[in-house]
């Protein structure tokens, strides 16, 4: 690991004004699960930390005007203890607890979780996020067999990693941003992006803003994570399907959306769509599982996801509607 | 005078007992020092600059910018005996090797060495027969090997490269002081040691101490110092000063040994009764750039009336091959018992029925307990109620199976030999140069002292883990516990029969006619002639009495024999629509001869079943084809078990006169022989397929419902 300056600001103002405005640079530490292993493994080497633990307002949850505040730096154990997230947002708390480690989600941040890089075994052995040797990308034709079935047209094939996402956009939240320009409100589904080239990083906000806030709308929606993972602990998943739809007598507003299936987080609104004007059964289930698989494109190694994301869309709307 | 051998089971109080290990609560509390926490004063940092590629020569190491560094001791560049660049065949090849004050420079000293590569094609894949190959060994008559039979069943088998993913590190810490080398390495031959780093340290053994208190898993990968061992001492020597040397995740998977691969199909010739006429087998598998050993097949059915096996090395730009626990063993028993049981699904048999029938080719020293150990293994798993042909029918995706598998092992004591010391205060003292890889061996010897003096326990002093001590051999092979129990009973059994002539007089009976028990020495069948064993001792008078025992013993009394079977039972419940396996119950049966420590020897066992699930469902080492990378080099993506992902384990351990009588016979290798076998055999009996490749991911298991028309 590379020396490094280690700046410990109180407020939201100041750490924004230690952040570099190019990636690299500076790095945000939060719970630092991610980042102290990257920076071991010479994956970024910034030459300033700005740790987030000592800025009050990104701590703890509120309710405010019909929707739940999380601040930022709120734990991952913290959230998922929460009375209002347990009552409102169980798709939310299987994500969580799918972490799999007491340790992670103790330590771990909900804004870290959205913010960590991917898995991608090539990205971490060194060969960049977008897996290039010698001018190519060594993925497609590589061991891809935990990489993207969705939007893997190229040049990236890694999968977004967050365990929150999925559930979030699912449900609808925001998050809330400051930068030197003030504060702004992004989407979730908007949070993340497909880089072009090496250069580039894999969110919507610059370098130099901070999440501050998650917002969720408290609007009543069924909801439910289904994760396909291997083993029962510390694991990734192969999988993940985030449902949240207007309970009634048949569904209306349903979102499905897909983890570790694709760069970003993959909203299915074929599945969404096969879901609405149901009534939710096994067969309306396994019909919008079905449909989750459109457009699936597997790399050589990995068409077994393809059957799992039938299998989790089914299993999250079964659970949501349990 | 006292017999060494062993005492009838009912006079013995410590040996077979359920007794704590007492390296228990050192662990626990951290008090246990390994060789990562030595820190001798002024101790430099070693870090390796390891190959990038995974096949390479080097051209040429520019190390003046390393060298130049504040802080850097020296660089040491990794020639061969010839003064060249070694060739770089896999990714983790050793090109240099830093020493600095602290390991931040070290590392940072990494970066600044510039070594030129010239790029050479790179083989990872093993998978594909006759890609690179040696000769092919061979037996028997291919075209007539199937001759008599009415079915032939014919399958495919796999099992990757793993590594030993030792918890604690390969590496050491050294120190040259007065023109002597002490060294702490981490290793499984603590006796044997001196001899690998000898030429390093130009130095006879007897200037090298080596000192191993505890260490954290060897497996067969820790018999010698190997090249960071070499280096460690070599710069030491240079600068003078303590080094620190240990390999990180990433080395320790790369470079630290594995477990060759083996692919192969097989086929079984048999009668529509289930009777086998004939065996063949054509295996391949890699050991690096190493030459490949396969294990014979049939595995334990080697009186099979035909056999037919070829076999033949792939040379891959890997890392090459250490013993791993039982070595060939594991392979070998998932090609064999995976093809007998998918030949008994193929004529439609019960599988229990059909090894138990075919057992009649089972090896000679070991068929009967098999026979036994199966029938018991059955019982436990609850076989009767839950057995069902290939492919469970019950509705839903949730199906369940049970798997077997069964196996031989040697495990005799190896060479050892113990100084023990009687005070005259009536304390003793154990002293052997043999190690504790984390599985009780201090425990053990105190056991057999205490047992073969009469005394309790905690009077009994062990000391281990130097090569000052009485020589003992290598822990692999499974022959340390037969080794130190048979030098320790030896030792003991001398002192005493000091002791018993010394006091025989005064008790006015001949000193054959003495027993130790129950902490006095006493007339055997009239207990109240004698006196406590502390009294006893008295008549050493101002000195200790030390004697020697050893392993073979000088008498020739047999301690200590080979030859052990065991029996494994998997059960496992797969979602077929995820394809993820889940372990249900495990049942291990094994025969060991006579137990030091039920105990421990059950730990053992357990130990090895958690290995064995995990390289049934998650290990594998991963390789980019088109530059040899390993991919996986962290244990984030080489995946063990974790304690949710186990099941339920219940082991049984042949006891009884039948055993007993065996002598003592060491445990750590044959429970780790059939799990992949035996977890293979249920997810085929559950799902109605064979899932032909380990690891069983839900990837493999979803092709191979696919593939079988099963989803």
């Amino acid at each position: 690991m590379k020396d490094f300056e280690y700046a410990n600001p109180t407020s939201v103002k100041a750490a924004v004004d230690l952040l570099s405005d190019s990636w690299g640079n500076t790095e945000v530490l939060a719970g630092g699960t991610d980042l102290i292993t990257s920076m071991k493994q010479g994956l970024t080497e910034p030459t300033r930390l700005v740790s987030l633990k000592n800025i009050k307002k990104l701590q703890g949850i509120s309710k405010k005007k019909g929707t739940l505040q999380i601040g930022a730096a709120t734990t991952l154990s913290a959230l998922a203890a929460n009375g209002d997230v347990q009552q409102h947002f169980p798709a939310l708390v299987t994500a969580i607890e799918g972490i799999g480690s007491a340790q992670m989600i103790n330590v771990g941040t909900a804004g870290g979780d959205l913010f960590q890089r991917p898995r991608c075994w090539y990205f971490r052995q060194g060969y960049g996020l977008l897996g290039v040797y010698e001018g190519k990308s060594l993925i497609p034709e590589g061991d891809n067999r935990y990489h993207a079935i969705f939007g893997n047209a190229g040049p990236a094939y890694y999968v977004n990693p967050s365990s929150l996402a999925p559930a979030l956009i699912a449900l609808g939240a925001s998050v809330s941003v400051v930068g030197d320009g003030g504060e702004r409100e992004i989407k979730v589904a908007d949070l993340h992006t497909t880089p072009s080239n090496t250069g580039q990083r894999e969110f919507s906000i610059e370098p130099n803003e901070i999440a501050v806030a998650i917002t969720i709308p408290m609007n009543g929606l069924k909801n439910a994570t289904y994760e396909i993972r291997q083993r029962r602990g510390l694991d990734w998943p192969l999988v993940t399907a985030s449902v949240a739809f207007k309970a009634g007598s048949i569904v209306s507003g349903t979102n499905v959306v897909l983890g570790h299936v694709a760069p970003v987080p993959w909203r299915s609104s074929a599945a969404s769509a096969a879901l609405n004007g149901k009534f939710v059964n096994a067969a309306a289930a396994a019909a919008a599982g079905e449909a989750a698989t459109r457009g699936a494109a597997p790399l050589s190694k990995n068409g077994y996801k393809v059957q799992q994301v039938k299998v989790a869309v089914k299993r999250a709307i079964l659970a949501a509607n349990a | 005078m006292a017999k060494s051998a062993w005492p009838e089971a009912n006079r013995r109080k410590q040996i077979g007992a359920r007794i704590a290990r007492h390296d228990g609560p050192p662990k626990a509390t951290g008090a246990a020092r390994y060789a990562y926490d030595m820190n001798p004063k002024g101790m430099l940092f070693a870090k390796m600059l390891q190959c990038p590629h995974g096949h390479a020569k080097v051209i040429s190491v520019d190390a003046s910018a390393a060298e130049a560094m504040p802080g850097v001791a020296m660089v040491l560049v990794e020639k061969d005996k010839d003064g060249e660049f070694p060739a770089t065949t896999f990714d983790g090849a050793i090109i240099a090797t830093v020493a600095a004050t602290t390991e931040e420079i070290a590392e940072e000293a990494l970066s600044a060495i510039e070594v030129e590569y010239e790029m050479r094609e790179v083989i990872t894949n093993d998978r594909e027969h006759g890609l690179v190959s040696g000769r092919a060994a061979e037996t028997g008559d291919a075209a007539t090997v199937m001759d008599g039979a009415e079915v032939v069943s014919e399958g495919y088998y796999g099992l990757p490269t793993i590594t030993h993913c030792c918890l604690e590190s390969h590496g050491q810490v050294c120190e040259f002081r007065d023109g002597e080398l002490y060294i702490w390495p981490s290793t499984q031959n603590v006796s044997g040691y001196a001899g690998s780093v000898r030429t390093a340290a130009d130095l006879p053994n007897e200037k090298i101490h080596v000192d191993v208190q505890y260490m954290g898993g060897g497996f067969g990968s820790k018999f010698t110092a190997g090249p960071w061992g070499t280096a460690c001492v070599e710069i030491a020597k240079a600068t003078g000063k303590p080094v620190k040397l240990m390999l990180d995740r990433a080395q320790e998977l790369k470079s630290a040994g594995h477990r060759p691969s083996n692919f192969g199909t097989v086929k079984i010739g048999l009668k529509k009764d289930g009777t086998i006429t004939g065996f063949h087998s054509d295996v391949w598998g890699t050991n690096g750039q190493g030459r490949f050993a396969q294990r014979a097949m049939p595995y334990c059915l080697k009186e099979i009336p035909n056999i037919y096996t070829r076999s033949q090395g792939i040379v891959t730009n890997r890392g090459s091959v250490q013993a791993w626990r039982a070595p060939n063993h594991p392979q070998a028993a998932y090609l064999t018992m995976s093809a007998l049981e998918d030949a008994a699904a193929k004529i439609g048999m019960d599988a229990l029925e059909f090894l138990k029938k075919n057992l009649v080719f089972g090896d000679v020293d070991r068929k009967d307990y098999w026979a036994e150990e199966l029938d018991i293994a059955a019982e436990m798993i609850g076989y009767a109620s839950k057995a069902h042909p290939r492919g469970d029918k019950t509705p839903g995706n949730i199906k369940r199976g049970i798997g077997i598998s069964f196996h031989l092992w040697g495990g005799k004591g190896g060479a050892s030999a113990c100084d023990l010391t009687i005070n005259p205060t009536g304390t003793v003292g154990a002293k052997i140069g043999s190690q504790d890889l984390g599985v009780g061996t201090r425990t053990c010897i105190a056991q057999v002292a205490a047992e073969t003096l009469g005394i309790p326990i905690d009077m009994i002093t062990v000391e281990i883990g130097r090569n000052s001590y009485p020589a003992s051999g290598a822990s692999g092979g499974s022959t340390t516990i037969g080794g130190i129990s048979t030098s320790t009973r030896d030792a003991a059994t001398k002192a005493l029969n000091v002791i018993m002539a010394n006091v025989a007089p005064g008790l006015n009976v001949a000193p054959d006619k003495l027993e130790a028990w129950d902490g006095r020495i006493q007339e055997i069948g009239n207990p109240s002639n004698g006196l406590s064993w502390q009294d006893a001792c008295k008549s050493l008078g101002q000195m200790a009495l030390t004697k020697q025992g050893s392993n073979p013993t000088e008498d020739g009394t047999e301690l200590t024999t080979a030859d052990v079977g065991g029996v494994q039972m998997a059960e496992v419940s797969v979602d077929i629509e995820t394809g993820i396996v889940t372990m249900e119950n495990f049942v291990a049966v094994q025969d060991i001869g006579l137990i030091i420590n039920e105990k421990l020897a059950e730990s053992q066992v357990h130990g090895a079943m958690i290995m064995g699930v995990t390289w049934a469902l998650y290990e594998e080492c991963v390789y980019d084809a088109t530059t040899g990378k390993m991919l996986n080099p962290d244990m984030e993506f080489y995946q063990l078990a974790t304690l949710g992902d186990i099941g339920n384990f219940q082991v049984k351990l042949m006891d009884g006169e039948k055993y007993q009588s065996r002598g003592v016979i060491g445990i750590g290798e044959p429970p780790a022989i059939s799990p992949g076998a035996a977890i293979g055999n249920a997810v085929a009996n559950a799902i109605g397929v064979r899932v032909p490749e380990l690891p069983l991911t839900p990837d493999r298991v979803l092709q191979a419902l696919n593939e079988g028309g099963m989803v």
